[in-house]
């Protein structure tokens, strides 16, 4: 076995990272493939990322997906109507096609001098074949620009991190190309780590109730969105500032709201306290 | 090197290419495995795995390979001869079960555990014992609302739990889950036209070259709409009651309808069993969550495309008999029959899916409704192919 030295992640300062979620990120670097992350809202996906290029220095470029998203929209794009304008007014060279592509993230990334981390955000809110039209590109690192002959090459590979929210399922094709942890949902020992992350000084009697509370309401299969990382520490906070007794949160779940986004949700909530049971969902 | 276990991940029904076990063989020779076998099974995680739902299957196949224990759990050999020995299959449709409440799963697990200690005999059919085809809580098969199911695939979807505890195991049941072949079947589901409403987003490349022509060499941009799809769809669902075993199936198929988004309009609503006076706006189908339904043959006209999914099976009276709603208190004064025929001829492109297999639908329990149903409808079973070839008649009408 011969062993390679590469650039180790081992978590930063303000990010609480799983031996399991480091050991994938270190696979990820050394093999050179795109890592895919997936899970439930509020672990931490795309905070990874960001941790990474903390941790390790580099650059980050962050390549967000919308639902209108073209794969080719991360490569370049070929301003047309620029180029007519400035044929028009007589600016510029015009017969320099090159002065109207402009690069997108991934373009950005594979032309970057030094290594960077690319961040690609979400990519399940794309077009179902969207993550196909990009299976060269991230195999190769490399594409090639119609209107100029050229092709774009990287010099060192970017560590490519992908995250999915799993609204759609990605094409095989796409899978095999790449690296994949799941986060877990944090168990409640860890959760603690990560509030005291976030606040330091909070009360562990408080926070114990809370987490109690909190982890029960995640528990119930009425809901349609259950509360993450992020809603728990706003919660936490506005259970601090209100002041409230310790012995009323499980009972009385203060500031609801700030946990459950819908309001079916905070119905249900009410209906399954008030019965005392859950009810049978079908869907 | 670990080729047989390459082989033993594929019989465990993993989709493990070539491409995955040789990337796995470079980061061993990187060393990447750390020398442990905690190391290699992180690693394989990583590289091997690319679901959360094969977590499960993988933790079984890797704990088979690298410790010898018998899966799902370290029964005796002997309680898997019997099971595994010509098994009786209960008919699907047959559910009648003893009246035996629901059980805590602690306590099942209790019995459980007290019943492995008492058998001593292969036992098939009966109530008590664990075996196949029966109606005990325990073994495979058969039928009980909640169960333990030992060995054999799940054939209600309900055991409560496999023998056996797995970490990853709750990730098979999470929906949102493979429904991306649904979802191509209802890309197909469009029409294109430009002629609709909105915004002129898109520069027409032929029309500007004309326009800069004539214009003497000035440009002149000319934009157009860009192209939508047109397509408007109704989807009713037949929900609870004997729709029970396929809500997963249906689940899957609402999921992939709602999340598709390229319809003009899409709506959705639920029915009992048979649609009367109302159409319900929730699978819980509870009494005023409802629209009328002469509400929705008058404001959704034609234009939609109609999808009915449902097993079609009912008592005949609630399908053909005034009063015949299954729902005490609601009175139907127009038989339900007449209330499809009225929807079959305001949606002139219109199927039913059927989650029973076409095989079933001659002898099924509800078939005598279905076949009348059929002959109202055109019926697809509710797969990946009956999905398509209805979805290839919803475009082509009759």
């Amino acid at each position: 076995m011969k062993k390679q030295a590469f650039d180790k992640f081992k978590g930063s300062v303000d990010y609480v990272v799983s031996d399991e979620l480091q050991n994938s990120v270190n696979i990820a670097i050394a093999l050179e493939k795109p890592l895919l992350i997936k899970g439930e809202p509020g672990t931490g996906k795309t905070m990874l990322a960001q941790a990474i290029a903390d941790a390790l220095g580099k650059e980050l470029i962050i390549w967000n997906i919308k639902s209108t998203t073209k794969a080719q929209d991360g490569l370049y794009l070929y301003d047309t109507v620029q180029r007519l304008y400035d044929s028009q007014f007589g600016e510029g060279d015009v017969k320099d096609v090159a002065r109207y592509i402009r690069l997108g993230k991934l373009g950005e990334a594979f032309t970057a001098a030094e290594q960077v981390v690319l961040l690609i955000d979400e990519i399940d809110k794309a077009d179902l074949e969207f993550p196909n039209d990009l299976l060269w590109e991230l195999d190769r690192m490399e594409f090639y620009i119609n209107e100029t002959k050229e092709t774009v090459k990287t010099n060192v590979r970017p560590i490519v991190i992908i995250t999915s929210n799993a609204e759609k399922e990605l094409p095989d094709a796409f899978l095999r190309r790449c690296l994949f942890h799941y986060i877990a949902f944090p168990e409640p020992d860890k959760m603690q780590e990560i509030v005291r992350v976030h606040y330091p000084d909070i009360e562990s009697k408080l926070l114990a109730q809370a987490l109690e509370a909190f982890y029960k309401l995640r528990e119930m299969k009425e809901l349609q969105k259950k509360p993450g990382t992020s809603e728990l520490l706003d919660w936490l906070q506005a259970l601090a500032i209100a002041g409230v007794p310790i012995e009323k949160i499980a009972k009385e779940l203060p500031f609801i709201g700030v946990l459950l986004k819908k309001n079916q949700d905070i119905d249900a909530v009410a209906e399954v306290r008030e019965k005392g049971y859950s009810l049978r969902r079908w869907m | 090197m670990f080729t047989e276990f390459f082989y033993l991940l594929r019989a465990y029904n993993l989709k493990i290419s070539m491409n995955e076990w040789m990337t796995l063989v470079s980061a061993l020779d990187k060393g990447l495995a750390g020398g442990s076998l905690t190391g290699f099974y992180e690693l394989c995680h990583t590289v091997l795995l690319k679901t959360e739902a094969d977590f499960d299957k993988f933790d079984q196949a890797f704990l088979e390979y690298f410790h010898g224990i018998t899966t799902p759990a370290d029964l005796p050999d002997a309680f898997w001869d019997w099971l595994e020995q010509n098994p009786r299959e209960r008919d699907i449709n047959d559910k009648k079960m003893l009246d035996e409440y629901l059980l805590e799963l602690e306590e099942l697990q209790k019995r459980f555990r007290e019943r492995m200690e008492e058998q001593k005999e292969r036992h098939d059919g009966g109530n008590y014992w664990i075996g196949t085809g029966g109606t005990s809580t325990m073994g495979h098969g058969g039928f009980h609302e909640r169960g333990i199911r030992v060995g054999g695939e799940g054939r209600h979807g309900k055991a409560v739990q496999v023998a056996g505890e797995r970490r990853f195991k709750d990730f098979r049941q999470d929906n949102i889950l493979d429904i991306r072949q649904f979802q191509m079947a209802f890309r197909k589901l469009r029409q294109y036209s430009s002629r609709l409403d909105g915004l002129k987003s898109e520069l027409d490349i032929d029309e500007t070259v004309e326009e800069t022509g004539d214009n003497a060499g000035r440009l002149s941009l000319v934009w157009k709409k860009p192209r939508r799809n047109t397509v408007k769809l109704l989807v009713l669902f037949d929900s609870d009651g004997s729709m029970l075993p396929y809500s997963r199936l249906c689940s899957r198929l609402f999921q992939a309808v709602s999340k598709s988004g390229h319809f003009k309009d899409l709506k959705v609503y639920y029915f009992h069993n048979c649609i009367y006076e109302h159409l319900y706006t929730t699978p819980y189908c509870r009494r005023n969550e409802w629209i009328d339904t002469e509400w929705a043959l008058k404001n959704l006209n034609g234009e939609y495309r109609l999808i009915l999914v449902g097993d079609g099976a009912m008592a005949p009276s609630e399908l053909l008999k005034r009063g015949g709603s299954s729902y005490i208190g609601l009175f139907n004064e127009i038989p339900g029959i007449d209330w499809l025929n009225r929807f079959h001829r305001t949606y002139e492109k219109s199927i039913w899916l059927n989650p029973l297999r076409e095989a079933e639908w001659e002898y099924a329990y509800g078939s005598y409704t279905l076949q009348i149903i059929k002959e109202i409808f055109p019926m697809y079973e509710l797969t990946i192919d009956g999905l398509e070839a209805g979805i290839k008649r919803l475009l082509a009408g009759r």
